[in-house]
């Protein structure tokens, strides 16, 4: 027993060898400025890694405002690059800078590649992650993407490992597979806190942690993101100022968002009472 | 200090060039002083004479405040002589210039003419023989010397046998006056644009290896990066022409965002293009020529090596990134967005090739800081028809079916109008189909949380009897 606990723990760090984990401990880390999903996270998204971001095709917008936000924040002041097919841009609308100058991301540090094809964008892909000038690459993949299997995500992984340059990629209407990335997210969009007269608020999304290679994974956040500061707000401290009116009939009931940190009270007791 | 140069007004006041400037103040106090800046009005002049370009190759500056064109065979584009000077002179008035100008057989008459003529003459001799000594331009002291000799003309010079002319001013007297006569000519040195950097080499057997051709072509690179190089120049687009012996010509051509003049960098960008041709650069029986051109060339500065991570460095290395993949996935591919002055919400940015677009560009700040986003991530062209259920026809929209989904919308803000572009109607008033339709923008939220764009497409009753409603971008 105590042989093969021994030669396990050989394999194992033969295997760790291989895939150089020790290296990964100490590789920097790109805060999101959210505690929770930092902390679970172990100080923010690996630099030089591949992460990869599901969003289905009804929550395409949100899907990818939250990973050019991730490519932002990860970029800092370096150029973004962008890669998506001529094809997503067609059928998911094309970038609008005005739209990304509001939310916080300058177009000006923005490079938009719209490839023909899946070969041509994965290519420039590799290319893009090996180039140590960039801050981010976000190569957007829309459909099951046959294309990038398990070789294909490796080499990217690769290419980012060796410029430090994280690589995220925006799955669009793709059912997770076998990959190289370092963090797997599914993304949705989620309702906003409402500004006054019920207009719709900051940009709200439900981020689920699918994977983590070597870390706690399972969680859910509700994250909103604050254009105007240029950080992740906890949900729910500015819920109570606003007003919430309902439009109609029935509209207002079916879509009630709720906060990710609201108390729950006990049903034979008057919520009152524990303020007292 | 001394006054270098007057304007017309205070030429009449009796002020000359050269006074000094003390005098000039005791004799008009409120004169108006400023530096002369010779080098300024050098550089103004040269820029007015490259302008001249469109009426002759062959433009000349004439320093201090002269341009001197040929127009031979020139002047039958503008309809004559006459037209072609009149339009020269409006062009350069549009400018705020006071123009005087002189046809004339030879360089040295028409700038004799422009400056001393006076009145008319019945040929262009008759008027250089009228003009006074100092149109030789020998200065003043002979200039002065010839006019107590009695000689006050050019005929009258012309008129003494040469020999003598030179045992009294000089030989420089005689040449001017033969100048001027047009019996001897000067050569006039125009300004001409510097020759683009063209290398061929020639090959006495026909060369079947592709590759070879692409060593041949390195070497051609390098030579090119050192012609660059002593201009201080490095080359934007490049263009490099495979002849075949049998007479068929391959051009490549790439184009970088940084100007470059380092032969390595050229041929990886070259090796590229190659490798993204179509119809792969087939040498048949051989290429006998090649041809290396730099068609376009921008400063470039001798730089210093960066240290590793400098700012320089890494736009050098995103330039190189851009440059490689526009020429493998195509110009246009790869693309940086500019902001445009247009309220149209689809003409409110232009999306560019990086290649051309250098330098920075400000998008400012587009809206109020503690706003969500007013404008969406993405932006459909065309936009996207959707089926829409609103409570009052003019309200804003209750459900709407967008790709066969119903989505109920339990938050919006709008509408948002955005009316057409009606100044560009060719009558001038609102209601003209040509310049579109008024939309009504609401920015909508459905139950789960989806943020879209949507307007309505004219207005009820007055624009559209049933405005149809469309989706116009996602908000993130």
């Amino acid at each position: 027993m105590a042989e093969s606990l021994n030669s396990l723990a050989a394999l194992r760090r033969h295997i760790a060898s291989l895939e150089q984990l020790p290296a990964r401990q100490g590789c920097a880390r790109i805060a999101t400025g959210h505690d929770p999903l930092d902390h679970a996270l172990g100080g923010g998204l690996a630099r030089g890694r591949v992460h990869e971001l599901f969003g289905s095709l009804e929550d395409e917008g949100a899907a990818a405002g939250l990973t050019l936000v991730f490519g932002r924040l990860a970029a800092k002041e370096a150029p973004l690059f962008w890669l998506r097919t001529g094809a997503a841009a067609r059928a998911g609308g094309a970038a609008y800078g005005p739209g990304l100058a509001a939310l916080g991301i300058d177009p000006a540090q923005l490079f938009v590649g719209v490839m023909a094809d899946e070969t041509m964008l994965l290519r420039a892909a590799v290319d893009a992650l090996r180039c140590t000038a960039l801050g981010a690459v976000v190569v957007e993949l829309r459909g099951r993407a046959p294309l990038l299997d398990l070789t294909a995500s490796r080499r990217l992984a690769l290419a980012a490992e060796a410029s430090g340059v994280p690589a995220l990629m925006l799955r669009i209407g793709a059912e997770p597979g076998p990959s190289a990335a370092d963090t797997r997210w599914r993304v949705a969009a989620a309702p906003s806190v409402p500004l006054p007269g019920n207009a719709p608020g900051m940009s709200a999304f439900d981020l689920h942690l699918l994977r983590q290679r070597a870390g706690r994974d399972g969680v859910s956040w509700r994250l909103v993101w604050d254009n105007g500061r240029g950080k992740f707000d906890e949900m729910g401290d500015r819920r109570d100022e606003r007003h919430d009116h309902g439009q109609g009939d029935g509209a207002s009931g079916a879509g009630a968002p709720l906060s990710g940190a609201v108390v729950s009270v006990p049903a034979d007791r008057p919520a009152a009472h524990r303020a007292a | 200090m001394r006054l270098a140069t007057l304007d017309a007004e205070a030429l009449a006041l009796g002020l000359t060039p050269g006074m000094t400037l003390a005098d000039a103040r005791a004799r008009e106090p409120d004169l108006r002083v400023f530096d002369a800046d010779p080098h300024a009005d050098q550089d103004w002049l040269e820029r007015l004479c490259d302008g001249c370009a469109r009426y002759t190759p062959l433009a000349a500056l004439d320093p201090p405040f002269g341009l001197m064109l040929d127009i031979s065979g020139c002047a039958h584009l503008w309809n004559g002589e006459e037209a072609l000077a009149r339009e020269a002179a409006e062009r350069l008035e549009r400018h705020g210039l006071h123009v005087r100008h002189a046809l004339a057989g030879t360089a040295e008459a028409a700038h004799a003419l422009c400056r001393y003529a006076v009145g008319a003459a019945a040929d262009e001799d008759a008027a250089v023989r009228r003009l006074p000594v100092e149109a030789l331009r020998l200065g003043d002291e002979s200039a002065v010397g010839l006019r107590r000799a009695g000689l006050r003309t050019v005929g009258d010079l012309a008129a003494r046998p040469a020999a003598t002319l030179a045992a009294r001013f000089g030989e420089e007297a005689v040449d001017a006056l033969h100048a001027l006569l047009g019996l001897g000519q000067r050569p006039l040195a125009p300004r001409r644009p510097r020759p683009a950097i063209r290398l061929e080499r020639r090959f006495a057997e026909p060369m079947g290896s592709t590759a070879f051709a692409l060593q041949t072509l390195e070497e051609m690179a390098a030579e090119a990066g050192e012609r660059l190089a002593e201009r201080g120049q490095g080359g934007r687009r490049f263009e490099a022409v495979f002849f075949r012996s049998d007479g068929l010509a391959f051009p490549l051509r790439i184009e970088t965002s940084l100007p470059v003049r380092d032969a390595p960098s050229i041929m990886r960008l070259v090796r590229e293009r190659v490798e993204a041709l179509s119809d792969p650069l087939d040498p048949g029986f051989g290429f006998d020529m090649l041809r290396l051109t730099v068609p376009q060339a921008e400063p470039l500065a001798p730089t210093q090596l960066a240290l590793e991570g400098g700012e320089a460095r890494r736009q050098e290395d995103v330039a190189a990134l851009i440059d490689r993949l526009s020429i493998r996935a195509g110009r246009g591919r790869i693309q940086r967005l500019h902001p445009r002055d247009s309220h149209i919400p689809e003409q409110a940015q232009l999306a560019l090739p990086a290649v051309e677009s250098r330098g920075p560009v400000n998008w400012g700040q587009q809206q109020e800081a503690g706003d969500p986003p007013m404008r969406p991530i993405h932006l459909f062209d065309p936009p996207q028809p959707i089926d829409v259920i609103a409570q009052v026809p003019e309200g804003p929209p209750h459900r709407f079916r967008w790709r066969r989904t119903v989505h109920e919308v339990t938050r919006y803000e709008g509408p948002e109008r955005i009316s057409p572009e009606w100044w560009k109607a060719k009558d001038g008033t609102l209601a003209n189909e040509s310049v579109g339709l008024t939309r009504d923008y609401f920015r909508v939220e459905d139950a789960r949380g989806r943020r879209y764009w949507i307007f309505r497409h004219g207005l009820y009753g007055a624009e559209a009897p049933h405005p149809g409603w469309y989706i116009h971008g996602l908000f993130a």
